[in-house]
Parts: structure tokens; sequence; C-alpha cells
């Protein structure tokens, strides 16, 4: 399967002029070049979420801290929380998918690749608007504000009595175009999967990366659409008198929690099954072994779909349910564990009896699978709903859902940049630098959320500005300060091997890693066309079987 | 191998990080101690206690799971490692083994049979338990930034400091709280008498506690309610059975008429004070505020945002955004001789 690159006329052309090369970008339907614009705009606002984030912790490295005013800092975790969920974990995401689907299962673009665009700029509109709070919040007088009304927005704080001006206005509608971008875009992927597979390439065939990515999009569809139906029941309260949350009414404050979190818990999976699927790709690839129980794993994936639609009100289990629905959501957040647990078990198992290649990449994939061990673990102690009345809305929540997307969803996804960076730019992630990113983050990560648990055993609520001394929370606030800095500049590091291997990085070749999915039998960057004739695959991995013709999967499969 | 070494000493700091609560928590449990934090794992009543009890078990149980799941990861990493000797040979290609993949689905359903079972039982217990006869009930009503609390059989309203009656085991004396919501979302926790339960409009929500130990036990509100959820701070005095009903009686007067402070009370029903706060056997009856009748038996001030002395008092009713930004009350902009005639008339309110 080697490529020779045919050029195109109009592609080849060296050293445009930048207007020419901006105009490309904004206009290209290309789900190369979207991924690419995807992943940019996810990190412009894990830049600006991560700053947010320093602001908190500044505020709370000491009781009666009086570095922002209570108003700022409750803009500050509002903005936080969503634009790091929904303008950096889903779009980043989205990203990689984007990429790697189509050359994964030998397409040459999406199924709608104009849909593809619109569903990109969608979402990239959303958080232009979620920021153009600041400017606009009050109207036009330019003394803006961001939304102050936490990252749930709970009725009846997100009516116009409580939340007047326009700021969580703003927030609505950021939620809202962003949510028909993320609808648009999982329709995208699940016809890309269903119909452009290349031939041979059967549903049993399909990498893990493009099963998870599939049941991922599906839970979009589901997950997203209540959120959005939401939104525009909460613009009906706001400007056309209606009353589905407004509780000085008698709307229902419950109502609103129910429509959120059933959106919020499958949106978890959403966000962490991609990053199932890097760590799929890329523990077989240094542990020099096929994936441990393929069938298995995209059962189990299915299985956390399923269930994890019905597990939403462990997010409510403070609101004075009866005791039979906080035992049915105890039970079913628990049963998550089982399928959940099914995939640590075959992760270990794929590297038991392989030859592990301690790559940056792998270096972040074990440490994705020991804190998503002790998350699961914090997570099982939430499940337990009496043990949640304590810790729920404290800092132990906190740090637990921080376990899950920092210490699950980032540390896979830097994995996953430093393993496919080399195909995307067509040059290697310096090695060096990418192990100083990797210690850096992985202490300044545990000196922050392994200590931030222990305030909220202690009786520390969260998004409180400012505490009072002396209830053992002040030196760990201060510990947990530290490590957010620490953290930062892990960040940097990582921000600054990007730009510096751009350029000076040492030369990938079609395969640096010696793998064995599609994507690596063409050149890096892959040409606009992907493939220059549609390769036909007999197995899971047929680079493995172009590469071993002696002993090929296609034989035992 | 220095990296691996390095590997091993981050994971055992990790191990010893993760139990470190644990450990902080039994080695600091106050039992007997008069001063009272905010630990959920020093439980002096029956919720927090079986709680306490149930986490435990959990915790128990997830630290053995992890350090089953970390050996095996452990030793997979170390045991496994590329060796320069491989030079490009690959390992057996394993795709998989049924029995195993059945042992370790079969393994963890039955952990969480286990573990729902424990959970069901203590949510039962707590959720459903009767109301013995000797119940003293509560209404709690949460506003922007305060407590309300009324003593619907006792005829008290007041606020942000409960006093409640010592449960001797034997012969239970607990309280049971009806919570309400005047304006946003509020959750009542004080975390070494009970859970967390939610104050929310239009959907009251109840819970009890029978502490058994005297003292005064500090909480606050946990669900953001808006600019100061974080000095919406939250007292529960635990008294015995005498102090208890002193506290009733004294509580069941109407203000006391102190004929010194009459210029104050003249400011304090002139201005738009009265249309917030209500004094009890006076004109005043505004209840957007705390019930001020007995605003000298509480030690703080502010929903225990400052202490209830002369000074923070001047402070609060000059500028309450000195003490708390983004407090509902606004700034009276009195002169400096109404200011301390009022402030007098508040402290003949004992």
């Amino acid at each position: 399967m080697v490529s020779n690159a045919i050029p195109i006329p109009g592609t080849q052309i060296e050293a445009r002029p930048w207007v020419d090369e901006l105009h490309q970008w904004v206009t290209t339907v290309d789900h190369k070049r979207l991924g690419i614009l995807y992943i940019a705009s996810a990190l412009m606002f894990l830049a600006i979420g991560g700053v947010e984030a320093l602001i908190i912790r500044i505020q709370l490295m000491r009781p009666h801290n009086d570095f922002v005013s209570p108003e700022v800092f409750n803009r500050m975790f509002t903005m936080h929380g969503t634009t790091m969920i929904f303008f950096v974990a889903m779009p980043v995401l989205f990203g990689f998918a984007n990429y790697l689907v189509p050359l994964m299962i030998g397409a040459r673009d999406m199924a709608f690749p104009r849909l593809n665009a619109f569903s990109f700029w969608l979402s990239f509109l959303g958080g232009l608007l979620l920021y153009f709070s600041f400017v606009g919040g009050s109207g036009l007088y330019g003394a803006g504000s961001a939304p102050d009304v936490g990252w749930w927005s709970y009725a009846p704080l997100g009516a116009r009595a409580f939340s007047p001006g326009h700021s969580s206005d703003y927030w609505t509608l950021a939620l809202l175009v962003s949510g028909f971008g993320s609808i648009g875009t999982a329709i995208n992927i699940i016809a890309t999967i269903l119909c452009l597979r290349c031939p041979g390439m059967k549903i049993n065939r399909m990498p893990l990366l493009v099963w998870m990515n599939l049941v991922m999009a599906g839970m979009v569809l589901l997950a997203i659409t209540p959120l959005s139906a939401a939104q525009i029941m909460l613009l009906i309260d706001r400007y056309l008198g209606g009353h589905f949350f407004d509780t000085q009414a008698g709307g229902s404050a419950v109502l609103w929690m129910h429509f959120f979190w059933i959106f919020g818990h499958p949106e978890v999976y959403v966000l962490i099954i991609p990053c199932f699927a890097f760590t799929s790709e890329i523990i077989p690839v240094f542990s020099r072994k096929p994936i441990f129980g393929y069938p298995v794993m995209v059962a189990a994936t299915v299985c956390i779909a399923f269930v994890s639609m019905s597990v939403w009100a462990h997010h409510m289990f403070t609101i004075g349910m009866n005791s039979y629905a906080n035992s049915f959501f105890t039970l079913t957040t628990m049963a998550v564990g089982v399928p959940t647990g099914i995939k640590i078990f075959n992760w270990i198992g794929t590297m038991w009896g392989g030859r592990i290649q301690f790559k940056t990449a792998m270096l972040f994939s074990i440490a994705f699978l020991f804190q998503f061990l002790i998350a699961g673990l914090t997570g099982i102690m939430m499940a337990a709903s009496p043990f949640d009345w304590q810790l729920s809305l404290s800092y132990f929540v906190v740090a637990h859902f921080h376990y899950v997307i920092v210490g699950g969803i980032l540390f896979a996804l830097f994995a996953a940049f430093y393993y496919w960076y080399p195909k995307m730019t067509g040059r290697m992630l310096s090695e060096r630098l990418g192990k100083l990113h990797f210690w850096l983050f992985l202490i300044g990560f545990h000196m922050t959320f392994d200590v931030m648990h222990i305030p909220g055993i202690l009786g520390m609520p969260r998004r409180i500005y400012t505490y009072e001394p002396g209830r053992g929370w002040d030196t760990l606030n201060f510990i947990i300060t530290i490590g957010a800095f620490i953290q930062a500049l892990a960040i940097l590091v990582f921000l600054a091997n990007l730009v510096i291997s751009y350029v000076k990085g040492a030369r990938a070749g079609n395969d640096p890693w010696d793998a064995w999915t599609l994507e690596w039998s063409i050149s890096s960057p892959p040409p606009a066309y992907n493939f220059a004739t549609v390769p036909t695959v007999a197995s899971r991995r047929p680079l493995w079987d172009l590469k071993h013709p002696e002993d090929p999967d296609s034989r035992y499969e | 191998m220095p990296r691996k070494t390095s590997t091993l000493r981050f994971l055992a700091q990790t191990i010893l990080l993760l139990f470190w609560p644990a450990m902080t928590v039994w080695a600091s449990d106050p039992k007997g101690s008069s001063s009272n934090g905010t630990n959920i794992f020093a439980p002096a009543s029956t919720p927090a206690k079986s709680i306490a009890d149930l986490s435990v078990f959990v915790l128990v149980i997830t630290g053995i799971i992890f350090v089953v799941v970390l050996t095996l990861l452990l030793y997979s990493v170390i045991k496994f490692r590329g060796r320069a000797t491989d030079a490009g040979r690959e390992p057996a290609q394993v795709y998989g083994s049924t029995q195993i993949e059945v042992a370790w689905t079969i393994i963890p359903i039955l952990v969480v049979v286990v573990l729902f079972l424990a959970t069901a039982r203590v949510i039962h217990a707590i959720q459903d338990a009767p109301e013995p006869a000797g119940t003293l009930d509560v209404i709690a009503i949460g506003h922007q930034y305060w407590w309300e609390f009324r003593y619907p059989k006792l005829g008290i309203v007041t606020a942000n400091e409960l006093h409640i009656p010592v449960s001797d085991p034997s012969h239970p004396t607990p309280t049971f709280v009806q919570l309400l919501s005047a304006d946003t979302d509020h959750s009542f926790w004080v975390p070494e008498l009970a859970g967390k339960t939610d104050l929310i409009p239009n959907h009251p929500n109840r819970m009890w506690m029978d502490p058994q130990r005297t003292g005064v036990f500090l909480g606050q509100c946990a669900q953001y309610c808006g600019t100061q959820h974080a000095k919406m701070l939250l007292r529960v005095s635990v008294d015995g059975p005498e102090d208890f009903a002193a506290w009733v009686r004294a509580q069941q007067n109407l203000a006391v008429e102190d004929t010194g402070a009459i210029a104050g009370k003249r400011v304090f029903e002139s201005n738009a004070c009265m249309n917030c706060h209500a004094v009890a056997g006076t004109a005043a009856d505004g209840r957007f505020g705390p019930d001020l009748t007995h605003l000298m038996s509480r030690t703080t001030i502010g929903a225990g945002a400052a202490k209830n002395t002369h000074d923070n008092l001047r402070l609060w009713i000059q500028d309450p955004s000195a003490i708390k930004p983004g407090s509902l009350m606004p700034a009276m902009k009195l002169s400096d001789a109404d200011l301390d005639a009022v402030v007098s008339y508040m402290e003949t309110l004992r």
C-alpha cells in the first residue's frame, strides 16, 4: 500500500500569499483541515479556560483573599466550566474524530464535507458568542459581564428575576448554536462510518477508535438534543413569558435539573469514550500486541453507552428524590463500573506479555489508566448515594470530575497529540520536551487534584469565592494552587513543543511508530484525497498483514 | 533503568497521597472533644454516623480494588517493558481469552451487588425513618444569602443560628427539618450532623438529625445560590434539655422595650429597615430579611459573615457590602447620629 502522491493542480503550489492560505483554511471542506481547525480552536479556548482556572486558584490560595470580587469569581468558574466542556473537550475530540475516522476506514473524506465545515463554524461561533458576553452582557453601553450562573445554570438562578441583562442569554445561545454544530458532526461521523468503509472493512474489522467514535456520535445525538430543547425552553421563559423553569410562577426547578443532567451525564461518556478510543489504539502499538478482547471492548463500549443513559439523576441525589429513586440510580451508576472495569482489564491484558516502549504517548496512556482507575473508584464512592449526600457539591466532587476530565480525558488527549502529530504535520514532536511536559504535568496534576479531595471531606463546598480560616482547608488550598501553576507551566512546555517541532522536528515518514492502521500507510501529512487507490483490508490490522505476510491476522479472524 | 525507579517512586507516593485523607481523618477523630469542625468522618448524629460507616465500607472495598488493579498494572508495565535485546522481534500476538473475560466480568458484578445492597439499606434507614413522639419540627427557608428558621409549634422565628435539643439515644428527641426556598436553590449542609439536602423553590424537602453531643456545629449553603453563596454560613447549636428550654422561653418573648433606645427605634421605623426586618411586638414586620427580635442572642451577623460585635454591627448597618459584597441589604446612608442610635437600639434586642 505505497502511497503514490498525485499532484493536484492548485494544491501543490509553493509560497502562496498568506491571504490565499487563510482563504483556503476558512473555506476548506477537507476533513483533515477541519480536524486541525477544531483542534486549534480548542487549544485557544484551553488557554483561556486555563487562565480562568488560575484566577480561581489564586483567589482560593488563602482564606479571605481579595484577589477578585465575588462577582468576578462566580463569572470565572462559570466560564471555566462552560469553556472547558463545550469549547475545549468536545471540539478537540471532534477534531481528532474528523481527522482520523476517514483515514482509518480508508475513506477520502467525511460523508458530508460541507455539513462538516458548517458544523465546525457553528461550534466556533458558539465559543465566540460565549465570550462576547464579556462586552455585550449588559447591553450596549459597554459595561459587559460574563454569565455567573454556574455551568449548569440551575433554575431559577438562570431566570430573569435572578439573572437580569443578557449575560446568561449569551451562555444559552452559545450552547444552543454549538449544540447544533455537535449534532451535525455526530450525524456526519455516523454516516461516514456506516457508508464509507473501504472494501473488506466489515463492521467487526473497524479499528476500535472508529467503533468508539461511532458510539460517541450516537450518544451525542441522544444527549445534545435534550440540552438544546432545554435551552429553547429557557429562552421562551426569559423572553416569551413561559414558565417551564420559572418557580415564581409555578414552574419547576427540578425539571431543569433533569433536562440538564440527562444531557450532562451522557456528556461525560461522550468525552471519555473517544479517549478510550485513543488509548485502545496507542497501548497496542507501544505494547507490540493487538488489543486484548476486541469483541469485548466493543460490547463494553456499547454497554456503557446504554447504561450511561440511565444514570443522570446521580447528579441529583441531594434534591430530595425518594428512597426508591435514589436506590435505582445508585444501582445503575455502580453498574457502569462493570463495563468500564472490563476495559481497564483489557488494556492491562494488552500490555501483558508485550514489549512496552515508553514513548511519551505511551507514558500519557499509562498515566491515563492509573488516573482513570482512581476516578472510577471515587465515582463508585459517590454512586453510594448516602456517601454522596456528604460528598456532592463539595470539593471532593470537584476533585473527582477533574480526575476524570484532566487525569483521564486530557492525559489521553496528550497521548493522542504525541501519537498523531507526526501524521498531521509530517514532523515528530520532541520526545525530550514531551517527557518534560509529561512529568511536570503529572506532578502538577497530582499535587492539585489528589489534595483537592481532602477539603471536600473536611466540609468545603464548591463555588465559594472565599472561606473562613481554621477549618483545616488553608494549607490544602495553598498546595492545590501551587499544583495548578505547575500544570500551567507544563501546558506551556506542550505548546512550545507543538510550535518548535513544527519547524525543527525530525521528519516523521509514513509510519514512525510501526503501527497497523490505515492512516500510517499514506504520507505524513496525507494528501488532500487521502488514498491514491482505495485500500482493501482483510483484517483488523491491515498494516500488520502487509508487514508480516508469513503470519497475517486475517488467518485468525 | 532510572526511568523505571522514578515511575515506582511516583506510584508509591501517589498511593500514600490517596490514603492520606482517610488517615488524617481517622487520626483526628475528635470524639468527645467540644470543638466541632465540618469533617464528614466525625459524625455526631445518627444519619451522619450511618453515612460515615457506609463510607468506610465503600472505601475499604474500593481500596482493595485499587490495590489489586494497581498491582496488575505495575506488574505488566515493569515486567513487560521493552528491552534492548528485543531487537525488533515482536512478542506473541494474543487476541484475547474468553475465560478471562468472563472472570473479570462476573467478579465486578458481584462487587456491585454487595455495594448496592449495603447502600440501599442505609438509604432506606435514613430516608424512610419514622418521626418518633419527641420530635422537634423546624422549617428552614433558604434566602439569598441567609437562613430563616421557624418553629411552628413553638411560635419562634429566628435566623442563621439553629438551636436544637441534644438527643439521648435511649429517649430520642430528633429534629425534623422541612426545607423550603424563598428564591433560588440552596442546600442545607452540616457535615457532622447529616448529609446535605437541597432547598428548592416549589419542591419541599425534609431532613432529620439527632445530635448526641452538645456544642455548636458548623455548616454552610452547599448549592450555588448567587453572588454571596460563600457567606451563607450556618450554625447549629445543640443544647442540653435545660438550655434548650431556656432558649425557647427567651425566644418566645416579644422584643424588650428599652426606653433608652427610643431614638434608635424611631430611626429603625422611619427608615426602610422595617420593610424587610421584623421585631416582634413593634410595628416592624418585614419578612424579606432576618427577624431581629432577639438579634443579640445570636453570635454572628450577616449569616455568619462577621461576629456580632458593636463595631461589626455598626459597619454592617452603615455598609453591608464592606463585610459581604453582594448582600441584598442596601447601605442605608444614615447620619452618624442615626447610625449610633439604631445600633444601640439593636443592642437592646436580647
